[in-house]
């Protein structure tokens, strides 16, 4: 069994801001599309806060990177994806709690309590073409590798394996939510620009625990 | 008195939101709390705490979100406040919700009675 530390979280959220700002402009022209074009604008924006606020005040528990997190996306990103992101993060920080060291399982369960804040506050379902076609596939692959007794490591690529096919998903559907969904049947043949980021926050979560 | 916080994506509607509201529901304490803290449009969860902040005189306060963003900035602010039940979002239309809301309000209405207020707004036919 592995266990994930504070440093691991720490990466984890540096490397997503990485791969945010690898990939701004292009979340912003998914944006483009259907939204109104600021995708990759607030969320560069969120997450280089929620950076900042890590190296400013070290957190001292996987969950208390998760807080600190969850706090700064709310707070700078601008647009709905940091309110969605930062309850996701929050309510994954609850799920950890005080815990020093994190495992398998309990990653699991605070991923579920991630996609369960983010489903809930957005009011959205599989199949309104939103960042949850990504994280609901991700989350269960993510538990299937792990209940299969695989490692830490192959769970989180299979997360992130299958939220990109829950991005591809999101093409052929028509949006229910938000301003893409005043498109109505136009929003077809575009992939989601939320989808297409929870990837990139998958794919991170991936090479970081990529070595466990 | 209730205290009303407009939330939009634009920090022009509104303050012009609340300019009107104050014209009509003269008294009444409304706050805008539109765009980001940079200029922008979209929403700040650190305005709209301010703004809580500015329009709470102990009589609680309502939040009236336009879209979007507002909405999600709104609920997730409201998380954090958890149990204190004086500050509530209403389910709205903007500009009408808001006088209504206001109107409510600046007789000295209570809470419920000004989140009711604002949401009959939904209601009230033009034509």
């Amino acid at each position: 069994m592995s266990v994930l530390d504070t440093e691991t979280f720490h990466r984890w959220i540096v490397e997503t801001a990485r791969l945010v700002e690898a990939n701004a402009d292009r979340l912003t022209s998914l944006d483009a599309a259907i939204g109104d074009a600021d995708h990759g604008i607030n969320l560069r924006r969120g997450f280089q806060a929620a950076v900042t606020a890590l190296a400013e005040k070290p957190a001292a528990t996987p969950g208390a990177v998760l807080a600190t997190v969850g706090r700064a996306l709310i707070s700078k990103t601008g647009g709905a994806s940091g309110p969605l992101y930062g309850t996701g993060f929050r309510h994954a920080s609850k799920s950890l709690g005080e815990a020093a060291e994190v495992s398998e399982l309990q990653l699991g369960a605070a991923l579920a309590a991630a996609v369960a804040g983010i489903r809930q506050l957005g009011a959205a379902a599989e199949g309104d073409k939103t960042m949850v076609d990504a994280w609901t596939p991700a989350v269960a692959a993510y538990q299937s590798t792990v209940d299969g007794g695989g490692a830490l490591a192959e769970a989180t690529r299979a997360a992130a394996d299958a939220a990109e096919g829950g991005l591809r998903s999101t093409v052929e559907l028509q949006a229910r939510k938000g301003r893409a969904s005043y498109l109505g049947p136009r929003s077809v043949g575009h992939e989601d620009p939320g989808a297409a980021s929870t990837v990139l926050l998958l794919r991170a979560l991936a090479t970081v625990t990529a070595e466990t | 008195m209730v205290g009303i916080v407009l939330i939009s994506h634009s920090r022009v509607v509104a303050e012009s939101t609340a300019e009107l509201v104050g014209h009509i529901a003269a008294g009444a304490k409304v706050i805008p709390a539109g765009g980001t803290d940079d200029g922008r449009l979209g929403t700040s969860t650190e305005r709209i705490a301010a703004a809580i902040a500015e329009a709470d005189t102990g009589d609680g306060v309502l939040l009236i979100p336009d879209i979007g963003s507002s909405v999600f900035s709104a609920l997730a602010l409201l998380e954090e406040f958890e149990s204190a039940s004086r500050v509530v979002l209403a389910d709205a239309p903007f500009v009408e919700g808001a006088v209504a809301a206001a109107v409510a309000a600046g007789v000295g209405l209570s809470l419920n009675e000004v989140h009711l207020a604002a949401e009959e707004a939904r209601e009230v036919r033009k034509l």
